[in-house]
């Protein structure tokens, strides 16, 4: 271990509260890199789980009887959670969904819809996942909208002035990532936003990657839309979060119909509840959402400036050991990094270097990570990605070098 | 020329020897990196297997009766597993390439890089040899 790389707070320690830690593969101890897919779940997430079922479980907004409104309380207590862990202004503006998948999918239908024209453009950039094209693409396609693509500078930052000029053309929409999964570059959202504003543009802002990484203020990026998933921060899978700011739930129509959402049904019309209710037709994911409640109240304890700098510190590290390393080459080499390394080794293929890896005990994505069009824009048909979580060590980064040493050595 | 079921022997024999994951490995690497490319002009997107990761070309044909595979892939592990497919399975008879249980996959300890879930396009490789030795068989009969 490097000597002055010390922890904000006891990583063994922590450590020990996620159990699957402990497994091996292949007869090694795992070595989790792949945190920008899913995160691990501590026990305290994993036990709120289980106490739901065992002392609470009921269908919520619906029963009177004590145990469905303990439940509903408990879901509703999750709401506030997120909605005071992101700066929101009320829990009001805070709708559970499946995911972030989920979250743009419904904004895509419920606000961008009814208000895109022939004609019309919608600016996204290059180098959104994958789930933050699909949903524009298709419905500029349906209403013969013109899809508009910031570029992607060589350093892995956004060409601001190719976005400005694209927000001169007063688009319906902007539709931008926080934090690039594949490249861990944190764009200036603040300022982009503003941007944005100046131009009278609605922003959503994809956050998947973001929120485990670093404090979120809704209120200060100030954008309309804020998504992002569970899962990716100590969550359980399954839930995710779609902020709106003020009102703009109320002028937008439900996604899903179903129970839950009404205030009157007839055969002939029917009138909806207003705020976030409306968004969550059907019973949703009560153990979902209160296991992110947990989650957060998790990542809140250890505190989110202390993850953020445990994390950089494991970048900064195994980023200077890895640029010794002959023939490799990083995508992505913005400043602003949420812990994310992607590479290639020149002569190696990326699922040859995961393979040998895996063999290893180290689990790093490899391939396109959902981002195609940005994969093609450097010219790779993949990449190696490393992306750091709250329990990662030094010493597991020194356990990759050894190990993408032999890797490449037996590859070349 | 062995049998199918021979070769695959063989190889499990071979397999035998590596009692380190590394050893292995280097071995499926360094077939890999014997196996002849495929010529330029035979990597068509028409020949183009999909995983999600690695791509795969497969060129079949018929000599003397008999089904012939060349195949590559871009990356190199998998190219040595398709090297093993080829040494077991080309320049046989289109009946037996499509009856090959093809044990010695699991038996060499590879088994999941066959599963379809691995994304490297080599179980949808297998499917292929087995289609085009069925598609080629036909043709020979008729
Ligand atoms: C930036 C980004 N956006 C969206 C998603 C999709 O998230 P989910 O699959 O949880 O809906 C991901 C997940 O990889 C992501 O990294």
């Amino acid at each position: 271990m490097e000597a002055g790389v010390k922890s904000l707070f006891d990583v063994q320690k922590l450590r020990a509260e996620f159990p699957i830690l402990s497994v091996t593969v292949h007869g090694k101890p795992l070595v989790y890199f792949d945190n920008g897919a899913t995160t691990q779940k501590p026990r305290a997430v994993i036990n709120s789980l289980v106490e739901y079922y065992t002392a609470c479980n009921a269908n919520i907004h619906r029963g009177v009887h004590s145990l469905s409104q303990e439940a509903s309380a408990a879901y509703e207590q999750a709401r506030e959670s997120v909605a005071e862990f992101i700066g929101a202004s009320s829990a009001q503006e805070i709708v559970f969904t499946r995911g972030t998948t989920e979250s743009i999918n419904l904004v895509a239908h419920s606000f961008l819809s009814p208000r895109l024209r022939e004609g019309d453009t919608v600016v996204i950039t290059g180098m959104e996942h994958h789930s933050n094209i699909l949903p524009w693409q298709v419905l500029c396609e349906k209403f013969r909208a013109q899809l508009n693509v910031v570029q992607v500078l060589d350093d892995g930052t956004l060409d601001l002035k190719h976005l400005n000029s694209l927000l001169e053309q007063r688009p319906k929409m902007l539709a931008i990532t926080h934090v690039s999964n594949t490249l861990g570059t944190i764009n200036p959202i603040e300022a982009i936003v503003r941007m944005a504003k100046a131009c009278d543009v609605p922003v959503l802002v994809d956050g998947a990657q973001a929120v485990p990484h670093m404090q979120i203020n809704v209120r200060a990026l100030d954008c309309d839309f804020y998504v992002f998933s569970g899962h990716k921060m100590y969550g359980p899978t399954g839930i995710g979060v779609l902020y709106a700011k003020g009102d703009l739930l109320n002028e937008m129509t439900p996604y899903q119909t179903g129970g839950g959402i009404i205030k009157t049904v007839a055969f002939d019309h029917t009138e909806y509840v207003n705020g976030a209710l409306k968004f969550e037709a059907g019973t949703p994911n009560i153990e979902g959402a209160i296991g992110l409640g947990a989650a957060i109240k998790f990542v809140t304890e250890v505190g989110m400036e202390a993850i953020s700098q445990h994390e950089m510190k494991l970048h900064t590290y195994a980023r200077t050991l890895l640029k010794s390393i002959d023939g490799i080459r990083f995508i992505g080499e913005a400043n602003d990094n949420a812990g994310v390394i992607s590479f290639v080794v020149e002569g190696t293929h990326p699922f040859d270097i995961g393979t040998i890896l895996d063999q290893q005990g180290i689990a790093v994505r490899t391939g396109h990570h959902c981002t195609q069009p940005l994969m093609e824009r450097f010219n790779v048909p993949g990449t190696v990605r490393v992306s750091f979580g709250v329990y990662n060590t030094i010493e597991e980064v020194d356990v990759l070098i050894a190990a993408l040493k032999k890797a490449i050595k037996m590859l070349k | 020329m062995n049998t199918i079921a021979a070769t695959e022997q063989e190889i499990v024999e071979e397999f035998e020897m590596f009692d380190q994951w590394d050893d292995k490995y280097q071995y499926i690497i360094d077939m890999g990196k014997t196996l002849k490319s495929l010529d330029e002009s035979l990597k068509t997107d028409d020949r183009i297997i999909k995983g999600c990761q690695s791509k795969v070309w497969l060129h079949s044909y018929v000599k003397d009766g008999k089904v012939f595979f060349e195949a590559d892939s871009d990356a190199i592990i998998t190219k040595g597993i398709v090297a093993l497919m080829i040494r077991v399975l080309s320049g046989h008879d289109a009946d037996e390439i499509v009856k090959a249980p093809l044990n010695f996959i699991e038996q060499i300890g590879l088994k999941s890089h066959l599963s379809p879930t691995r994304a490297n396009g080599l179980a949808a490789m297998v499917k292929q040899m087995k289609l085009d030795a069925l598609a080629l068989g036909a043709t020979l009969k008729s």
